[in-house]
């Protein structure tokens, strides 16, 4: 892999640090009119999915990172992997837990993801920002009761649990937006 | 491709107004404006400083370099009889860009014989009140606020001291130097963070190794330089020095800088021999100041990111 010094540091490059692949977030430019010069830089572990902020004197380099994000479709789960497919290629990838992490609350069979591969297999998985799920398990829907605020849990067919509106029943379904797990509305009838 | 400027109209209005106000105060405090050559034969020797160099053209007998600053020629009005001046300059600095640097930029720079730094720095307030509105003013070494901000005493501590101080507060992972470096990095990283809800903070008496070209003087059995930086809203905007006028003492910095840039592989830059010639033949005792026009811009309008305040960033010329 090539060499990145700090000032080629964008938003969006994956580095190799400490041993780890990284995503670059932020990447800040301080120096002292007379003095030494130095990048404060935010990185996101991508193993871990922590957030680090790293000093380093300007024009240091880090090793650029294998590292590729690939829409796939996500086919199924054996329960221990789950498993995506390269469309163009039908290429096959089985990402562990620790990969898809709490995207699996989202994953819809033949739906498109983003999955990151590092050295060639899924180290992230990304889910659609929005879905549309099956409610398989509420309270009874209360008929009419459209205009009133109020809310309670439902189960969708992935297991998520989200809060909907009081008159919606099970077997609806329903748009969610995955990074805050908020419902929607109701999908549109297809 | 954005054609379109990185800064409002609204901001270039602001900049334009800001530069009349400049102009007006020096006007009526009987300061010359002057206007020094862009580019010179003769480099910046300070190893903190790289300059963008031009190296084509039918009328360069050498390469010559983008002025990092307009110091050294305007040193030489000095010696030459000019009396108080100041140059509204762009200057040029190789790999300095980031949400306050740009590597063109513009930079007001006075002189004024017969001041001390502590003289100058009355001055620089009151600009930039002219400029600004009223604002608080402090006033503290850097030793004391170093002793205030991170509990250890910059001019004594070891270099482990330095260290252990830096990395207790942040993750710096193998980075290596010395001391000035160490001092560097925590006076960026946890002193100016600190001053950022203060209006003009003055720092004054730095480590005598960070002198620069201002004097140096024995203050309490510590070399201290006579030299200050402005902060304001943590934001540092100006540096200046209680000038060095001994040409010998020059020269022995120049020859320094140079032995520090060859022991960090850096290239040697020839010495301006005008400006110790002009030295030698007896420039006025004086104090001088470099700010940042672009800076000063951000905290009139009150933006966090240097290209919103210049018509062209980087990125867009």
């Amino acid at each position: 892999m090539a060499n990145y010094s700090t000032n080629e540091f964008r938003s969006g490059l994956k580095v190799m640090l400490d041993g780890e692949p990284c995503s670059i977030l932020d990447n800040e430019f301080v120096k002292p009119g007379k003095g030494q010069a130095f990048n404060r830089v935010k990185l996101r572990n991508l193993n871990t999915g922590r957030v680090w902020e790293r000093t380093f004197k300007s024009g240091e380099s880090l090793e650029g990172a294998d590292v590729m994000d690939r829409t796939m479709e996500y086919l199924y789960t054996d329960g221990e992997f789950w498993y995506f497919m390269e469309p163009d290629t039908f290429e096959q990838y089985q990402a562990d837990a620790k990969a898809v992490g709490d995207a699996h609350l989202w994953l819809k069979e033949q739906e498109r993801c983003e999955v990151t591969l590092y050295n060639d297999s899924p180290l992230s998985v990304a889910p659609p920002n929005f879905v549309e799920l099956e409610i398989t398990e509420t309270d009874p829907g209360l008929k009419g009761d459209t205009a009133q605020g109020g809310s309670k849990p439902a189960t969708l067919s992935t297991g998520a649990v989200v809060k909907v509106p009081l008159f919606l029943s099970e077997g609806e379904v329903i748009r969610v937006d995955t990074r805050t797990g908020e419902y929607q509305g109701r999908a549109s009838k297809s | 491709m954005n054609w379109r400027p990185s800064a409002a109209i609204e901001e270039l209005r602001a900049r334009a107004g800001l530069l009349a106000r400049i102009r007006a105060f020096f006007a009526s405090r009987d300061v010359l404006e002057v206007e020094t050559p862009l580019l010179c034969s003769r480099g910046v020797t300070d190893p903190a400083i790289e300059p963008l160099c031009v190296d084509r053209g039918n009328s360069l007998g050498a390469p010559r370099f983008l002025q990092t600053s307009p110091e050294y020629a305007m040193k030489r009005l000095l010696a030459a009889g000019s009396g108080p001046i100041y140059q509204l300059a762009r200057a040029f600095r190789d790999g300095e860009a980031g949400s306050r640097h740009n590597p063109e930029f513009s930079l007001l720079e006075w002189y004024r014989p017969g001041l001390d730094h502590h003289q100058l720095m009355t001055e620089v307030a009151e600009l930039v009140t002219h400029c600004l509105g009223p604002q608080s003013v402090e006033y503290h070494t850097y030793r004391d606020l170093f002793r205030a901000e991170l509990g250890l005493d910059p001019l004594t501590a070891t270099v482990n001291q330095l260290q252990d101080r830096a990395r207790e507060s942040l993750d710096v992972g193998s980075l290596s130097g010395d001391r000035d470096m160490w001092l560097d990095l925590l006076m960026s990283h946890l002193v100016e963070p600190a001053l950022a809800d203060r209006g003009l903070c003055f720092v004054y008496d730095y480590p005598a190794s960070q002198a620069a070209l201002a004097r140096v003087e024995e203050k309490e059995g510590q070399f201290v330089a006579q030299r200050f930086e402005l902060y304001v809203r943590g934001m540092e905007i100006a540096n200046g020095y209680c000038e060095l006028t001994d040409a010998s003492e020059q020269r022995r910095r120049f020859v320094a800088d140079n032995r520090r840039r060859s022991d960090c592989g850096q290239a040697q830059r020839p010495l301006d021999e005008w400006l110790l010639s002009a030295l030698e033949s007896g420039m006025p005792a004086c104090s001088g100041v470099a700010l940042g026009v672009d800076r000063l811009l951000m905290l009139a309008t009150g933006k966090t990111d240097i290209r919103q305040v210049l018509a062209f960033d980087w990125a867009r010329c």
